[in-house]
């Protein structure tokens, strides 16, 4: 969220250098012998939206904290706004904003002082903290819970304000670590409003989520993660159409139906009690399995990002 | 440099100020303690055990543990905020992560947790040698200089206990230096008699190694205005190395612990 005309400006100029705002290379994270970040690279640009995904265990939070400075990688390089995270972490963290993965709101405090306070340690004056925390408090849509402990507030709300934390700073860079993790679907609704309007203002997120529809609808580009290592990278349609095609004949398992794609020679994949055909004629194909293989049903969907998901990290339980 | 020794910087001052503002806007609850204690304490051993004791070393027995009392408040006030309700603030709430993804680095938090403990220790300790003022049973003026060096003492014990909270692996096991260390350090330090009734090799011991008997013998001095100056300096030297050592080695436990 821009505070002011200088901020706006000074984003545009980034722009229109177009230098990354994060630069990856070859980056190692180890805790004791276990690897959490194997040799990953990538590079967000100014402006852009930036998604991690991957199941439990991926990497991806490691890869905040490593961005964040507050984890030191254990090899490769790690620069963000130009500045290595191994010699600037106070430079660099200056301008970050930060909604980590668990609530870390100050429960001896209330709304309002949670910025405050927060504001305090970015060394903002006390008169423009103030004014910046009535303007975010009012943005995220919490003005009324301004004087209310922490304790009175829902999870939605919580998690709004750690949000109005994050960008009380004028962030140049904000990371987001499960923004929407636990929220009813209206509260998750309401966070989403909220981030698509600071990416409209042209801020720079990283975010990392299990919900796909998230990332589908928030993100320009994002890497799908697993063990470590990055698997794939690209803008969510685009993965879409390589891995899935656009639309997914789903039909009923049956040894029919089974034999009949076989004879045809098409991909597919069976889950439980459910076939998914792949073609790039999804429609021509969903015809031919009703008319020819006597299936129960047929239906044919949109591809999402699930289904690449699924396809290329596997359907094994990650606990 | 500061990748290898600890070195905070002025943003402590931050974490300072929150705890502060925490502080005072529950400070009813906060300052009833050190009023409502020493009053106990002087009723109950001062002029209830005392009748049958009588003095030591020449002096009236409530005056004798009237230092002592200081003393302890020092030890209690910062060693169970840095043990506790640090680890409280480190764990559940998760405060020192919020902390650190602000220009603050965990050397800053943590510093500002240790100001912390110690402006704890001089608040407690003003207030209840205020009450010991009111009881007529401390000297005046040289009492007044246990103020500043309340600030001191709990400098220490708040390293002490950060050193405790970053290797405890949980807040129950905090138990084991709050009932094995400092409950007998709080009896054996010389707080309600002298020292010099135990065997020889634990008189030996607990001088040099107790952190609250040094305390107590400074504050002694202090409020008894007579000072025998070797022990005194040995006590006040004692306190300002072992103070600033675990000051930094504390600071430096964390982050073991922190930054993985």
């Amino acid at each position: 969220m821009q505070g002011s005309e200088e901020t706006t400006e000074g984003k545009r100029g980034d722009n229109r250098i177009r230098s990354p705002i994060i630069r990856a290379r070859d980056l190692v994270k180890n805790y004791g012998n276990v690897r959490a970040v194997d040799t990953i690279s990538f590079e967000v640009m100014p402006g852009e939206v930036f998604g991690f995904l991957g199941p439990n265990g991926a990497g991806k939070t490691t890869t905040m904290r490593m961005i964040q400075c507050v984890s030191p990688p254990t090899a490769g390089f790690l620069s963000v706004f130009g500045l290595d995270v191994k010699d600037h972490p106070a430079g660099i963290k200056r301008w970050l904003g930060v909604v980590p993965q668990e609530t870390n709101l100050d429960p001896d405090f209330s709304c309002r002082e949670n910025l405050l306070v927060y504001a305090r340690y970015f060394d903002i004056p006390a008169r423009e903290a103030q004014k910046r925390a009535d303007e975010l408090l009012a943005f995220m849509q919490l003005t009324e819970k301004a004087d209310v402990p922490i304790d009175g507030l829902s999870g939605g709300m919580k998690r709004r304000l750690i949000l109005a934390r994050a960008l009380i700073n004028n962030p140049r860079l904000l990371i987001l670590d499960e923004p929407t993790i636990g929220l009813d679907p209206q509260a998750r609704h309401m966070m989403w409003e909220k981030l698509k309007a600071l990416q409209a203002m042209g801020n720079t997120i990283i975010l990392t989520t299990h919900y796909l529809e998230e990332a589908e609808r928030l993100c320009d580009r994002l890497v799908i993660m697993d063990a470590g290592r990055v698997l794939v990278e690209g803008r969510p349609a685009d993965l879409v159409r390589r891995y899935t095609g656009d639309e997914i004949v789903e039909s009923e398992n049956s040894p029919q139906v089974l034999a009949c794609l076989q004879e045809m020679g098409c991909r597919y994949e069976v889950h439980g009690d459910m076939v998914q055909a792949f073609s790039d004629q999804p429609r021509v194909l969903a015809r031919r399995i009703l008319e020819t293989c006597n299936p129960g049903r047929v239906f044919v969907r949109r591809g999402t990002l699930e289904d690449v998901f699924l396809t290329l990290t596997g359907r094994e339980l990650r606990e | 440099m500061r990748r290898f020794f600890p070195m905070p910087t002025r943003l402590a001052w931050k974490v300072w100020q929150r705890n502060r503002d925490v502080f005072f806007k529950t400070y009813l609850v906060n300052f009833l303690p050190p009023f409502v204690e020493p009053v106990l304490y002087l009723l109950a051993l001062g002029y209830g055990l005392g009748l049958f004791v009588g003095e030591i070393d020449g002096v009236p027995y409530v005056s004798f543990i009237a230092p002592a009392l200081l003393a302890i408040s020092m030890m209690n006030s910062s060693f169970f905020e840095c043990t506790y309700s640090s680890f409280v603030r480190m764990y559940y709430q998760k405060a020192y992560d919020a902390m650190v993804a602000t220009p603050l680095s965990i050397e800053d938090v943590i510093a500002g947790e240790l100001l912390w403990g110690a402006t704890r220790s001089l608040i407690y300790t003003t207030a209840m040698l205020v009450v010991l003022i009111a009881f007529g049973v401390v000297a005046l003026p040289s009492s007044l200089l246990v103020i500043p060096f309340s600030f001191l003492a709990g400098l220490l014990f708040s390293g002490i206990a950060m050193c405790f909270t970053a290797i405890s692996p949980s807040i129950d096991t905090l138990n084991y230096p709050a009932f094995l260390f400092i409950t007998p350090m709080f009896l054996f330090s010389g707080t309600f008699f002298p020292l010099s009734v135990l065997p020889g090799p634990i008189q030996v011991f607990a001088m040099a190694i107790l952190p609250l008997a040094q305390v107590v013998t400074v504050s002694r001095s202090f409020t008894l205005a007579s000072v025998s100056l070797p022990l005194f300096l040995y006590s006040i030297a004692w306190i300002a190395v072992v103070c600033t050592v675990l000051f930094f080695v504390s600071i430096y436990l964390m982050r073991r612990r922190l930054v993985v």
